[in-house]
């Protein structure tokens, strides 16, 4: 093969990948788009959900696929920080390594399994423990009315938690162990006690990572399908309650998809679509953030 | 409200110290007896005795491998973090064993400051907080002592006139002759006794290093200075005593010689030190 | 006495360092505590992240392992009621579609990651970037586009559900072969060159080989990331009571089946949930951790 045939074929490759993704950005929007000519777009903000009456209001929906993202994020940001700062610096040198290891394999699990856990094993101990707990604990906050049914948004934030953890910690503490160590030197020689200089520094001079590592885990949590759709109960009411059965998109979506037809098809295409559009807004962003950190360690490895 | 003799007894001075501190070479601040620094039971230098004198720059001096780094890091609990060093011997300051186990190393860091090889600043605070971290991470909360520590030690950093218009902009807009003053800032800040200096001029170019060196001497009638240079003419410049540190048989440091500067570089009593003060100018 | 202390404090330097040492050494017990109970807080969060782990892979194992008797393996799915069924059709459908989606995508990939690693224009640029965003999207999406382009021309079939599992893996094989590629000394690759040899032919006998440790571990990544997709097959391959070997048609697949059952109110049915649990972790930490030994492996030959 000569030199010119190789390029070519590997441009084509490159270009063929490339087309892919344009592909698959006009194909979502090509199926998304209809239903705005059929409904306008008063869908989006109506809360009305009754295929059978041809109302298709997604906003319980998207309140769903918040609620539980920020369920899960509220848990995962300090407790994946912590985690991270325990891995990167405070727990034992022998353990920090096979602990991350283990960590990491928690995001390989396939969602599925999440899903299975999540609705045979925790949903029952949420029901019968955690949801009566709290209901007596902070019932008065009105937000945790209705029945116990262990299912519901609480369980799927708290399952979306679980999932996203490990991106969480797994950046966040490599970006924590690549604050440079004169740094660190430099604020011990100070007089820093250790909790004062990872707060002080090393937090700071990785928190820009770490806003990477928190969007990604964000972009994670909205996508996530499966496991939210066995654990949430799949409600298409806005939720009054964190125990009450919801919905998010992506489970709106893999539950109704089956039986869907006609305007209920494109409905579920759009909202595939805006799905689409965050998902890669929060990757863009993800990846600025977390380059800038690479980019900015060269720049002051230079300097010096 | 401090008393004054509230005073002279937190800093663990006696009335005769504060007497006699007026001459220079006359007040012992910092004592090492028979200090060793091993790594993983190897020593890296061994058995290192001399004193560093109130207003004055004592210097280590010594080919590379001859532990000087690793005997200065010893002197403000440097080693503390690396599991397979251990120090051994006397390291008083004061009335304090800086070695022994009850010694709280966060305390004596702010009674023995350090100056890296590089610039360290922290590039996400601004340079007024650069100034004062070293009192916020001791506690000092009051806005009155940090703005007059920090303004104290920029001027006396000679700092203070081209940064104080810009007080709250990132550390890392400065140069990097300016950064490494905001590190000694940084450090005295804090009004240590006692200022460690890990070759501060090794990354700088050659008139940053000048401003450096003339600040040394300006600093040693506030601070007593302990530096590490590999540089010869350097330790000539600013130091008035030099240690000098060679690299045994057995691969680990040993102090040689220990001599007013002039005597050292002039007529050392030992034929090593001859040889290297020789051999690296010649 | 008191003259000199007077003589100390008329020293501004003097009197600043002992309000400092004094404040200094008052706070110093509560900035110990304060730091123990930050390290403390951080150790538990470590502690809190372990137990999902331990009690995922623990439940998995403990409720999937009796699952495993002759029939799950040999025995097709049955519908809900009559005992004695498997997971041999799903088990099947998997490994051929997973296998399309490998002989597919590595091929593909990996000339992806040649391209990349040669070329550093905004071309690579952009395809650099199709790839990151590619990885980061959320699967269903893809599962739809999967029905989009395929399913509503051709049909439900096995190649749908290998296609929408390819895009997943292309850009994990594709970025990890870069990473590889690049990785391979460049005075390798210019002796082949300066030997006269043609690109093509030194990256076939110089840079593939040197980098192979890093491109089998790229693959069991993708494989493993693949493998374990469930939403990307609901709308492709749609699940299959039936054994079906055709790709063209139909197929049923381990994460289908363990979505399918684990709804439903069968004891036998969610117990063979559990097994086919088992058996897709078993697989995908097989594989991650597969993953992980060649890459240690390759950091040790570089050293």
């Amino acid at each position: 093969m000569s030199d010119r045939v190789y390029k070519i074929l590997l441009g084509v490759v490159g270009g063929i990948f490339v087309l892919i993704l344009v592909g698959f950005v006009v194909a979502m929007a090509t199926q998304g788009v209809p239903a705005f000519s059929k409904l306008g777009f008063s869908f989006l903000w109506s809360s009305n959900w009754d295929p059978t009456h041809n109302h298709f209001g997604i906003l319980p929906f998207m309140v769903g696929t918040i609620e539980t993202t920020a369920i899960a994020v509220i848990l995962t940001v300090p407790i994946g920080l912590g985690t991270a700062l325990a891995l990167a610096y405070l727990a034992p040198r022998r353990l920090r390594a096979p602990l991350g290891t283990a960590v990491e394999l928690l995001a390989a699990v396939p969602s599925v399994v999440y899903g299975l856990w999540g609705l045979l094993v925790v949903a029952p101990f949420f029901r019968s423990q955690i949801e009566p707990g709290l209901s007596s604990v902070f019932g008065w906050t009105g937000l945790f009315g209705g029945a116990n049914e262990g299912v519901g948004l609480l369980l799927a934030g708290v399952i979306l938690f679980i999932m996203v953890l490990p991106t969480m910690v797994a950046i966040s503490r490599d970006v924590l162990a690549a604050v440079p160590h004169d740094q660190v030197e430099g604020a011990m020689a100070l007089g820093a006690t250790r909790w004062q200089l990872l707060r002080k520094v090393v937090v700071p001079g990785a928190r820009v990572g770490i806003l990477g590592a928190f969007t990604l885990a964000t972009g994670r949590a909205l996508g996530e399908t499966v496991a939210v759709a066995l654990v949430i109960g799949n409600s298409t009411h806005l939720a009054t309650s964190l125990k009450a059965n919801a919905a998010t998109i992506p489970s709106l979506i893999v539950s109704t998809f089956g039986e869907a037809t006609g305007t209920e098809l494109n409905v579920l295409f759009t909202a595939a679509l805006v799905l689409l559009v965050v998902g890669i807004g929060v990757n863009v962003l993800a990846r600025v953030f977390v380059r800038s950190v690479k980019r900015s360690g060269a720049e002051s490895v230079a300097v010096a | 409200m401090t008393t004054p003799s509230d005073i002279t007894q937190t800093i663990g001075l006696t009335t005769q110290e504060v007497f006699v501190a007026q001459e220079p070479g006359t007040t012992k601040v910092m004592g090492l007896e028979d200090v060793t620094v091993t790594f993983r039971g190897r020593p890296a230098v061994r058995g290192v005795s001399f004193d560093a004198y109130e207003k004055e720059v004592t210097a280590l001096i010594g080919p590379s491998g001859s532990g000087k780094t690793t005997l200065l890091r010893a002197l403000n609990r440097m080693h503390d973090t690396e599991r397979t060093a251990a120090v051994t011997g006397k390291i008083m300051l004061g009335d304090t064993n800086v070695n022994d186990r009850s010694t709280d190393p966060t305390l004596l860091r702010s009674r023995v400051g350090m100056v890296f090889q590089r610039p360290n600043p922290f590039p996400t605070m601004s340079i007024y907080e650069n100034a004062v971290a070293g009192l916020r991470f001791n506690g000092v909360r009051k806005k009155s002592l940090l703005d007059e520590a920090a303004e104290s030690a920029l001027v006396a950093a000679a700092l203070w006139d081209s940064v104080r218009e810009r007080l709250k902009v990132s550390a890392s807009t400065l140069s990097g002759g300016e950064q490494q003053r905001l590190c000694i800032a940084r450090a005295l800040a804090v009004e240590p006794e006692v200022l460690l200096m890990d070759e501060p001029t090794s990354a700088l170019d050659p008139i940053a290093t000048k401003r450096i060196e003339e600040l040394i001497g300006e600093l040693k009638d506030r601070v007593t200075i302990i530096i590490v240079t590999h540089n010869m003419q350097q330790a000539m410049r600013v130091s008035d005593r030099c240690a000098f540190l060679l690299m045994a048989d057995d691969r680990s440091g040993e102090l040689i010689e220990y001599a007013p500067t002039s005597k050292l570089f002039s007529e050392p009593d030992d034929p090593r030190t001859l040889d290297y003060v020789n051999g690296r100018f010649g | 006495m008191t003259t000199l202390s007077f003589d100390s404090s008329l020293d501004p330097i003097l009197s600043r360092r002992a309000e400092i040492q004094k404040i200094a050494s008052s706070s110093v017990k509560r900035r110990r505590v304060y730091s123990r109970i930050g390290i403390a807080v951080c150790l538990l969060c470590l502690i809190v992240a372990c137990i999902p782990l331990l009690a995922i892979i623990g439940y998995t194992v403990a409720k999937g392992l009796p699952a495993w008797n002759s029939a799950f393996f040999t025995k097709n799915m049955l519908p809900e009621g009559i005992p004695g069924g498997g997971l041999y059709n799903a088990i099947i459908g998997t490994v051929i579609i997973d296998a399309i989606a490998i002989a597919v995508t590595v091929p593909f990939g990996v000339l992806g990651g040649l391209f990349l690693a040669e070329s550093d224009g905004p071309v690579a640029g952009a395809v650099r970037f199709a790839a990151d965003v590619l990885t980061g999207v959320p699967s269903i999406t893809i599962g739809i586009f999967g029905y989009i382009i395929w399913v509503k021309n051709f049909g439900y079939s096995g190649y749908a559900g290998a296609l929408a599992i390819g895009i997943i893996m292309v850009p994990v094989i594709m970025r990890a072969a870069e990473t590889a590629l690049r990785g391979v000394p460049i005075n390798l690759y210019e002796a082949g060159l300066a030997l006269g040899a043609r690109k093509a032919t030194v990256a076939r006998k110089v840079t593939l080989p040197v980098a192979l440790p890093g491109l089998i571990t790229g693959v069991l990544l993708a494989v493993a990331r693949g493998a374990g997709e469930t939403a990307p097959l609901i709308f492709t391959i749609f699940g299959n009571q039936f054994l079906q070997t055709n790709p063209s048609k139909p197929m049923e697949a381990l994460p289908i089946a363990i979505y399918s059952y684990s709804s439903q109110p069968y004891n036998d049915l969610i117990e063979i949930a559990w097994g086919g649990a088992l058996l897709l972790m078993a697989v995908i930490l097989v594989l991650n951790v597969g993953a992980r030994l060649a890459s240690a492996r390759l950091r040790r030959e570089r050293r």
